[in-house]
């Protein structure tokens, strides 16, 4: 009998984790929003907004789609390709700084 | 959720398990149904689509040389005499999350095999997304009554429009498909069709409650990626 019990744990959670996830993911969303209604800026407000938006999602992943108790094997494949995108984001940015330098430049002298 | 006991022996985990997983000359994914397993790979390709999206408007907005609308007033609305920012947007958050608990919920009582309960919570997360997306329409029509197309907008840089659209009216693309898969799904799990292992329309696959799973992970994934739109495109 307890053997079954114990089984049926391994393929689900108890409610209070979701429930946890859930009630955490509400309360972050009104601080990101509070962010806003403060009308905090400058880094402060680009740290706080990255800072919760990261906390969101990374619940989200871990708990509502299951990852913390996926195996490593499909935990990697999904995690390590958004390294991509990281060197994407930095190469964008590299090229719009490029772009708004020429446009200033271009501005300012006139183009030939 | 993968079972760590699978074809009699038990499963080594961490990077251990992932080397001895990955080199095992058989199934890379062990204990994963493969319908799981796909629908993880095409959110991981739908991934790099919003990613995109939203580099790209990093792109233009830091490229512009003309200041950028304050989203905080644009998306703001007028409640009771008082001009309240970002409210829409605020409530629209709270629906996707709400939305997003019940099918979480719905996942757990699926593998309960608690056939009642799962399709009521489907059905409830399909309404919040149908609230969703009705709420987006209201929020697109506003604009668009207000000035903003594709190519102008009457608050400052014109390429605020266009990414605009194109990001929001893709993901609420991604939601609509959502929230017409979650009513089939409810109609399905009510019917029974995931405790009789009934065959679904174009496939030889049993029925089963991983297939609430995999929808969740899709529904999830939208959840998903409204958090990022919302702190990239309407907080930044």
């Amino acid at each position: 009998m307890s053997d079954t019990n114990e089984k049926e744990q391994t393929s689900t959670h108890k409610i209070g984790i979701y429930l946890w996830i859930w009630g955490l993911l509400f309360v972050l969303s009104f601080f990101s929003y509070m962010v806003d209604w403060y009308q905090f800026q400058g880094m402060l407000r680009w740290s706080l907004i990255l800072f919760f938006m990261f906390l969101k999602a990374g619940l989200i992943m871990a708990f509502f789609m299951h990852l913390y108790w996926e195996r490593y094997a499909l935990v990697n494949v999904l995690l390590w390709p958004m390294t991509a995108i990281a060197c994407f984001i930095f190469l964008m940015v590299a090229e719009f700084e490029y772009t708004v330098f020429t446009r200033l430049f271009y501005f300012v002298v006139g183009g030939q | 959720m993968s079972d760590p006991k699978i074809e009699g022996f038990e499963l080594k985990p961490g990077f251990k398990g992932m080397a001895k997983d990955t080199g095992s000359d058989q199934t890379m994914f062990k204990g994963v149904h493969w319908g799981k397993a796909m629908m993880w790979i095409f959110l991981l390709s739908d991934t790099f689509i919003f990613s995109c999206f939203l580099i790209s408007y990093m792109k233009g907005r830091g490229s512009t040389l003309i200041d950028w609308p304050n989203p905080s007033e644009v998306f703001g609305l007028h409640v009771g005499g008082v001009d309240v920012p970002l409210l829409l947007i605020a409530i629209m958050t709270f629906v996707l999350i709400t939305s997003s608990g019940t099918m979480a919920l719905a996942v757990k009582y699926g593998y309960e095999k608690n056939r009642k309960m799962c399709g009521w919570l489907i059905l409830a997360t399909a309404i919040g997304g149908l609230t969703f997306v009705g709420m987006q329409a209201f929020e697109w029509s506003k604009l668009i009554s207000e000035g903003v197309r594709p190519w102008e907008n009457p608050f400052g840089a014109p390429q605020f429009g266009s990414f605009f659209f194109m990001i929001t009216g893709f993901h609420g693309t991604h939601v609509t498909f959502g929230v017409i898969f979650l009513f089939i799904y409810a109609y399905k799990t009510f019917k029974g069709h995931y405790d009789e292992g009934k065959r679904g329309w174009f496939t030889t696959m049993k029925g089963d409650y991983v297939e609430i799973e995999i929808l969740g992970l899709y529904w999830h994934f939208v959840d998903l990626v409204w958090v990022f739109i919302f702190a990239f495109f309407y907080l930044w």
